[in-house]
C-alpha cells in the first residue's frame, strides 16, 4: 500500500527534509463504533415495541344446566391473594387450601395436570381484592407458559376469601 | 531454487468503505427511530411470554394507573370515533359539553379521559398542562352500581361500528384487582369478548411447557 501522500517529485538537495506523514487514517476503531451505535439502535427500536397478551372472555350463562360442569377432582383453584401470595386447593375442600408464591406454583400446576386427565383438567383463578393487576396478568401468563389449556377466572366467593383470612391471621399477615 | 516468488502483500485493508455503509446505517437507524412520545401517564406494564405486538390503530385503550384509577383513550387517527363517542355520551348523559370541550378530547393527541361524567365539564375545560399537574379522579369503575366505563365501552362500540374495535388494557403492576374486575365486567356487559392486555415480553422460562413447545415449533412465536 502506498502511504506516501501523493506529490512525488524530487527535492533539491538544499531542502530540509521534513518528515511525511501519512494522511491516512486508521479507521478500524470508527467502523467499531459505528456499527456498535448500530445494534444499540437496532435492539432499543424493537424492544421499545410492546407486546400484548389476548385475552377472550367468556359468556356469562344464567342457566345453571348450560354451564360448564367440570370434574370436582381434576379442578385446582388459585386464589391470588395479599403480597403475591396464592393460595390454592384441589376440587373443592376450600378448607385445605395451602399458600405459595408465584415461584412454586408451577410446579404445582404441573404435579396437578400430569395427575389428571388432559380433556379435564381447569385451573380456576381467583383473585381477591387484595391481589394486584400484576399477580392477575402473571397467573394468566403462567398458563400460558404452563400448557393449560382450560382455565377460568372466577369472582371469588365470600366463604373462600373467609378462608384465605383466617389463614392470614393464623400465620400473623397483616 | 525454484520457489517462485509471492509478492508481499499489505495487510491494511481500506476500512473507508466500511465505514461508509456503517454511518449510513447509523443515520438510517437513527432517523427511523420513533421516539416514544412522552407518556401523560406513566404506568410500569407486567411482563409476559406474548410475542404478538400490540396493535397501534383503533385502539381504545384502558390505562390503570398505580392507584388503580381508570383513564380512557383512543387512538388519535380515529378522530371521527372519538367525535362519535364523545357526542353520544353528551347527548345521553345531558353534560351540555361545548365544542371546546369536546375538542379538548378529539384534537389534542394522547388526550385521555379521567373523570367521572359528573366532573367531565371541569376536566374537559383543562390544557394537558394544567392535567398534568391537577389530581385526576379517574373514571369510576369498581363500584358495581356505578360502573361508568359501561358507557363509555358502549359509546366506543357504537363508533366503532363496522370496524375492528382493539380493546388494549394497560394497567400498573401496584393497581390492585378491584379495578380491573371492573373493565372486564364492562366489557362483558357489552359483549366485547377480546380484548388484550398490554405487557412488556419476556422469553419463556427455560424447560417450561411452553419453552419446549417453542423449541419444537423452531422459532416461529406460539400465541
Amino acid at each position: 500500500m502506498d502511504t506516501s501522500g501523493g506529490g512525488g517529485h524530487k527535492k533539491g538537495p538544499g531542502v530540509k527534509k521534513g518528515k511525511k506523514l501519512s494522511t491516512r487514517v486508521d479507521l478500524t476503531p470508527m467502523v467499531d463504533l459505528g456499527f456498535l451505535l448500530i445494534t444499540f439502535f437496532i435492539f432499543t427500536t424493537t424492544m421499545s415495541q410492546p407486546t400484548a397478551m389476548r385475552l377472550f372472555l367468556p359468556k356469562d350463562v344464567k342457566d345453571p344446566n348450560e354451564q360448564n360442569k367440570v370434574k370436582n377432582s381434576a379442578v385446582i383453584t388459585l386464589m391470588l391473594g395479599k403480597n403475591d401470595v396464592i393460595y390454592y386447593y384441589e376440587g373443592d375442600s376450600a378448607q385445605t387450601l395451602k399458600p405459595t408464591d408465584f415461584k412454586k406454583i408451577r410446579d404445582i400446576v404441573i404435579d396437578k395436570k400430569r395427575r389428571t386427565d388432559p380433556k379435564d383438567f381447569v385451573v380456576v383463578i381467583k383473585p381477591t381484592v387484595d391481589a394486584t393487576y400484576k399477580n392477575t396478568v402473571n397467573i394468566l401468563d403462567e398458563m400460558t407458559i404452563d400448557g393449560v389449556k382450560r382455565y377460568a377466572m372466577v369472582d371469588i366467593s365470600p366463604v373462600e376469601y373467609n378462608f384465605i383470612k383466617l389463614t392470614e391471621t393464623a400465620n400473623g399477615v397483616k | 531454487m525454484g520457489r517462485a516468488k509471492l509478492p508481499r502483500k499489505s495487510t491494511n485493508i481500506d476500512m473507508t468503505a466500511m465505514c461508509d455503509v456503517a454511518f449510513l446505517l447509523l443515520s438510517f437507524f437513527i432517523l427511523a427511530t420513533k421516539f416514544k412520545p412522552p407518556e401523560a401517564l406513566s404506568v410500569i406494564t407486567p411482563s409476559s411470554v406474548s410475542t404478538k405486538v400490540a396493535p397501534e390503530k383503533d385502539v381504545v385503550l384502558v390505562t390503570i394507573d398505580k392507584d388503580a384509577k381508570v383513564y380512557l383513550s383512543v387512538s388519535d387517527a380515529n378522530m371521527a370515533e372519538k367525535k362519535a363517542m364523545i357526542d353520544e355520551i353528551n347527548t345521553s348523559k345531558n353534560l351540555n359539553l361545548t365544542d371546546a370541550q369536546k375538542n379538548n378530547f378529539i384534537r389534542i393527541p394522547n388526550a385521555y379521559i379521567g373523570a367521572p361524567f359528573s366532573q367531565l365539564r371541569s376536566y374537559l375545560d383543562k390544557t394537558p398542562e394544567q392535567l398534568q399537574n391537577v389530581v385526576k379522579p379517574g373514571i369510576p369503575a369498581v363500584d358495581s352500581t356505578n360502573n361508568e366505563m359501561i358507557d363509555w365501552f358502549k359509546a366506543a362500540a357504537n363508533a366503532f361500528e363496522g370496524k375492528r374495535m382493539n380493546v388494549l388494557v394497560k394497567g400498573d403492576d401496584a393497581a390492585k384487582y378491584p379495578s380491573f374486575q371492573g373493565v372486564i365486567i364492562a366489557l362483558k356487559k357489552n359483549d366485547l369478548m377480546k380484548f388484550q392486555v398490554v405487557t412488556s415480553p419476556v422469553p419463556p422460562p427455560l424447560g417450561s411447557e411452553l419453552y419446549n413447545m417453542q423449541q419444537k415449533l423452531g422459532t416461529k412465536a406460539v400465541e
